[in-house]
């Protein structure tokens, strides 16, 4: 029997299976506190999903509340819409805004590869079209275990194609990532996807449910019995080696139709057709209805079984907690619903009313003219449980940081130097990316300024102006479980740094927080430390967090990932033909290092690839020597002629990085890096960048970096077919090249 | 000239395609699926995507809608019709090109920057190059292998049909290192790398696929 409103009043007492979908005793005694009666079935779907880690962000809020904290505005303006709302917006300028998020998929990418990413894509770019924006670029930064384990060669097959061929089928450019390999995700790899979009100010749409008699629609693909429960069931719980098989959980995504839906969208948008919009993602039509209505300034009433469905069977329950994708909410004024249901029909969409907009306050969801769902909108969407979960520093981290790489066995000579080179251009980490970059489309709407192998993904916004933005992601988990503070800063610094290289102005962050269970409470300090950290550098370096994303449980029994706390930096350039290259294209350049190398070993890709051994301390890092780079860099366009950021691996593999895009060598000096070569090629020092520039601009480039106060060290001269280290040893670019790209091949096929 | 660009749904290079169209100085026209009207339109490209979702078999809905009504009779009349990956599917779907395109030998999308060379230059779409010349385009495919029986590969070839050809590598297991392939009279020609994507030096691989959208007027003047 239908379980109504009226039989939950009749029978108080009714078992519920609170337990079995993920409710603490105390969250559930409070929904029952909040009703003055037992949830129905259908409302208790609706609070279980709401208020799961992943949607309600109940172990983390208490810690993310401090980005609100920081200064609503980016350098160039004030920011247009922030956290709390799909995506953050801030002001590009010449009448353009920019919004951008990048969030996790991870859990469902470990069930099911390529549908877990695939529907990764589908999600972050809903978030973004639902601001009012066309997206027009995507990004994946991804984690996986060590290369040569069986289950990355199931794992990571399967997400590069469901990033890929999600992303190629929607028609946008794949600009850059991160791929990287660490024992700590094997079992738990991490899908992040980022996405970024473009609009005018005015077409900024809010996800809000307004105006009494306004019309709700649901629009796109019908809901199906997949992914129900996913963000409760998956993105909320560790995964367990006896658990019960998950697969039903993972969505199943359709990008044909997410095409669809986009331009769809999009000239609904143009035609002012829209009073609110959200997209349906995690916890599907509980989430979209419960935040609309929330948003709004009444209430909204819902007829559920006008909800088109692809399986007819479904109960109330499930149509309410299914993820099925490629769906959108839209409300829209009764006059409008003719040409709103006339632009879906150009596109072959299916929209349906299911419900308007009223003034009782109340989400009211009927079920076949029973009402099976009578709730406060807020409570629902945002009043759910907030924990303080217990935090503490944990008791190994004193002997982690008191093992320090600095004091481990180094090459002995100059031939040893050379070949440990040869093996970190190998490694995983560092080896060409290609197999998994080629299978994605990068050139799509001929908008493509630059994208992988470059430090920053660049996007062309106006074809007149050539105005454009850019998009760096980054995280080393190794620096981060050294000191997370510090790691997380350091993530920072470096995406910073990646849009400062490319020559546009960093402007704003997007996070991804990854970490383990926050029931640990070591990885709920490290979590804490991880925001707190981000928070300080933001407000050093002057860019907002705009919003973002977190992804707790992310880890197999015992065993948590690395803290990998993915920043995403946003920048702006005013003209994307004066972008600075990243790497080397003419021969008879001077090439320069700018910024200070230290002796700085700990937590490198040189202690992990050569000794697997991680400990010490993280480089030490100066935000205002990363201030005084970016603004450097900026006032340096067009005098240099290229910019390489320096990073993992140091500036051995920055020079190689340089070089090997256009086969130009160089002969440098490592005499004026630092005075123990080893510590020249694979300190990780950070604030540092490798630029070229004329010959008879060297001079003007010195003074420039005085001003700046930035150290600078000429090492040689770009040109040959090698990368000729003096008196040391010579590294031919062919050699180099397919030792490089030899890596993902072999072990992949 | 006036130039049609199809849209039809799941198309993405569209705006790529009517860009190129400009860059090559003539005028982009947008034509939509669903009408079975060319607009006046010179010539048709019909660009890359993966139209109905590549769903059945790539092009094989897309051929059956009303536009490519039109685009067939035109183009058996003799009206240039340029198909580009998704469209060159589509064309070969609706027997205007023979042979057929299938899943790459590897069995994953590729996206490079691929060198060609010029095989025909006597095509409507390629009068700009010489014969012999190479020239590097993006391309970009998840079913880019070209197919067709050993007499009609035979035929092609004799009678200089095939209209680029694949160097370096063949990055898609295509029959004789195909890329790109014309009718017998030289008005339509299917090609699976894109050269509206490399039309600009800021944002492609180079511009070398500008002659696909200047040869038409070089033609119309020859």
């Amino acid at each position: 029997m239908l379980d109504t409103v009226a039989v939950a009043a009749e029978d108080p007492s009714r078992e519920q299976p609170w337990a079995d979908l993920g409710l603490k005793a105390d969250e559930y005694a409070r929904i029952r506190e909040i009703l003055g009666r037992r949830p129905t079935s259908s409302e208790l779907a609706m609070y279980s999903v709401m208020w799961s880690e992943h949607c309600s962000y109940k172990s983390s809020k208490v810690h993310l509340k401090q980005f609100g904290e920081l200064p609503q505005e980016t350098p160039v303006g004030k920011m247009l819409a922030g956290i709390g709302e799909n995506a953050g917006v801030i002001d590009v300028g010449q009448g353009y805004a920019v919004t951008f998020k990048v969030e996790s998929h991870n859990h469902p990418s470990y069930v099911e590869p390529y549908q877990g990413a695939a529907t990764g894509i589908g999600g972050i770019v809903r978030d973004i079209l639902a601001m009012g924006a066309r997206p027009v670029a995507v990004m994946d930064p991804l984690r996986f275990g060590p290369l040569d384990a069986p289950d990355t060669h199931r794992v990571l097959p399967g997400i590069v194609a469901g990033v890929g061929g999600y992303g190629n089928c929607l028609g946008l450019p794949n600009i850059g990532g991160e791929a990287v390999f660490d024992e700590t995700y094997l079992g738990n790899p991490l899908v992040n996807a980022l996405c970024v979009g473009v609009l005018k100010h005015e077409d900024l749409h809010l996800a809000k449910a307004s105006g009494v008699g306004n019309q709700v629609i649901l629009y796109g693909a019908r809901t199906g019995g997949d992914g129900i429960g996913g963000v409760s069931v998956l993105a909320s719980e560790t995964f367990d080696a006896d658990g019960p098989a998950k697969r039903p959980s993972v969505q199943v995504g359709d990008p044909f139709m997410e095409k669809l839906l986009i331009e769809c969208t999009l000239e609904i948008f143009a035609a002012g057709l829209v009073a609110g919009i959200q997209d349906l993602g995690g916890a599907g039509l509980s989430c979209a209805t419960s935040e609309l209505a929330s948003a709004g300034d009444g209430g909204m009433h819902v007829e559920l079984d006008r909800v088109p469905l692809r399986d007819s069977t479904l109960a109330p329950e499930e149509i309410l907690m299914s993820e099925s994708q490629e769906r959108m909410m839209a409300v829209v004024e009764p006059d409008d619903v003719a040409a709103f249901m006339a632009i879906c029909a150009k596109w072959d969409v299916e929209a349906v009313v299911v419900g308007e907009v009223t003034d009782t306050g109340r989400l009211e969801i009927d079920w076949h003219g029973e009402r099976v769902v009578d709730v406060p909108p807020r409570s629902v969407a945002h009043d759910g449980p907030t924990y303080q979960r217990p935090f503490a520093r944990p008791d190994w981290q004193d002997a982690l940081q008191a093992d320090a790489a600095e004091s481990l066995p180094r090459p002995a000579d100059a031939s040893e130097l050379r070949e440990t080179v040869l093996r970190l251009v190998a490694s995983p980490n560092l080896c060409d990316k290609s197999w998994i970059t080629d299978q994605y489309d990068r050139y799509v709407r001929g908008n493509t300024v630059l994208s992988q192998p470059a430090d920053s993904g660049m996007i062309r916004i106006d074809e007149d102006t050539n105005l454009g933005v850019s998009v760096s992601t980054d995280c080393n988990g190794r620096y981060a479980k050294l000191d997370p503070y510090a790691g997380a800063q350091l993530a920072l610094a470096e995406s910073y740094r990646n849009v400062a290289t490319g020559g546009a102005t960093p402007l704003a962050v997007s996070d991804c927080l990854n970490f383990g269970s926050p029931e640990d409470p070591s990885v709920m300090w490290q979590f804490a430390e991880a925001c707190r950290g981000l928070k300080d550098a933001c407000l050093e370096l002057g860019v907002p967090v705009t919003g973002g994303n977190v992804s707790l449980y992310n880890q197999t029994g015992e065993t948590a990932i690395l803290p990998t706390p993915v920043v995403a930096v946003l920048g702006v350039i005013e003209d994307v033909t004066r972008r600075t290259p990243s790497s080397w294209s003419a021969a008879g350049e001077t090439v320069v290092l700018l910024g200070e190398t230290r002796e700085e070993l700990s937590g490198s890709e040189w202690a992990h690839v050569v000794h697997g051994h991680l400990g010490g301390r993280p480089p030490a890092l100066s935000l205002e020597g990363e201030k005084a780079l970016a603004a450097l860099l900026h006032e340096a366009v067009g005098l240099i002629s290229s910019a390489h950021d320096l990073s993992d691996g140091g500036l051995a593999q920055a020079l190689i990085e340089a070089s090997l895009p256009s086969m130009t060598g160089a002969s440098v000096s490592l005499a004026g890096v630092h005075e123990d070569p080893f510590v020249a090629l694979f300190s990780e020092s950070t604030g540092r960048v490798l630029v070229t520039v004329p010959e008879s601009e060297v001079g003007r480039l010195t003074d420039l970096a005085a001003r700046h106060g930035v150290p600078a060290a000429q090492l040689g001269t770009t040109g040959g077919d090698s990368v000729d280290l003096q008196g040391l040893f010579d590294l031919p670019l062919l050699e180099v090249r397919s030792t490089w790209m030899a890596t993902l091949p072999a072990a992949l096929g | 000239m006036k130039i049609g660009v199809v849209t039809f749904p799941g198309s993405l290079d569209d705006v790529d395609a009517a860009r190129a169209v400009g860059l090559g100085g003539q005028e982009a026209v947008a034509l939509w699926h669903g009408d079975h009207d060319l607009k006046g339109v010179d010539a048709v490209v019909l660009p890359g995507g993966f139209s109905y979702g590549d769903y059945l078999r790539c092009g094989a809905i897309s051929r059956f809608s009303p536009v490519m009504t039109e685009v067939i009779e035109a183009a058996r009349k003799g009206m240039p019709v340029l198909g580009i990956c998704n469209g060159f599917q589509i064309l070969c779907e609706s027997h205007l090109l023979p042979g057929a395109l299938i899943r790459n030998d590897h069995r994953r999308f590729i996206c490079r920057d691929q060198r060609l060379r010029i095989e025909n230059d006597r095509t409507a779409w390629t009068s700009a190059y010489t014969a012999g010349q190479e020239i590097t385009l993006v391309l970009k495919n998840g079913e880019g292998g070209y197919v067709a029986d050993e007499p009609t590969l035979d035929r092609l070839e004799g009678e200089g049909q095939v209209v680029a050809r694949y160097l370096d590598l063949n990055p898609n297991g295509s029959a004789r290192d195909i890329a790109g392939v014309s009718n017998e009279r030289g008005n339509v020609v299917g090609l699976m790398p894109h050269p509206e994507h490399s039309v600009e030096e800021l944002t492609g691989s180079g511009t070398d696929g500008l002659g696909f959208f200047t040869s038409l007027v070089e033609s119309a003047f020859a």
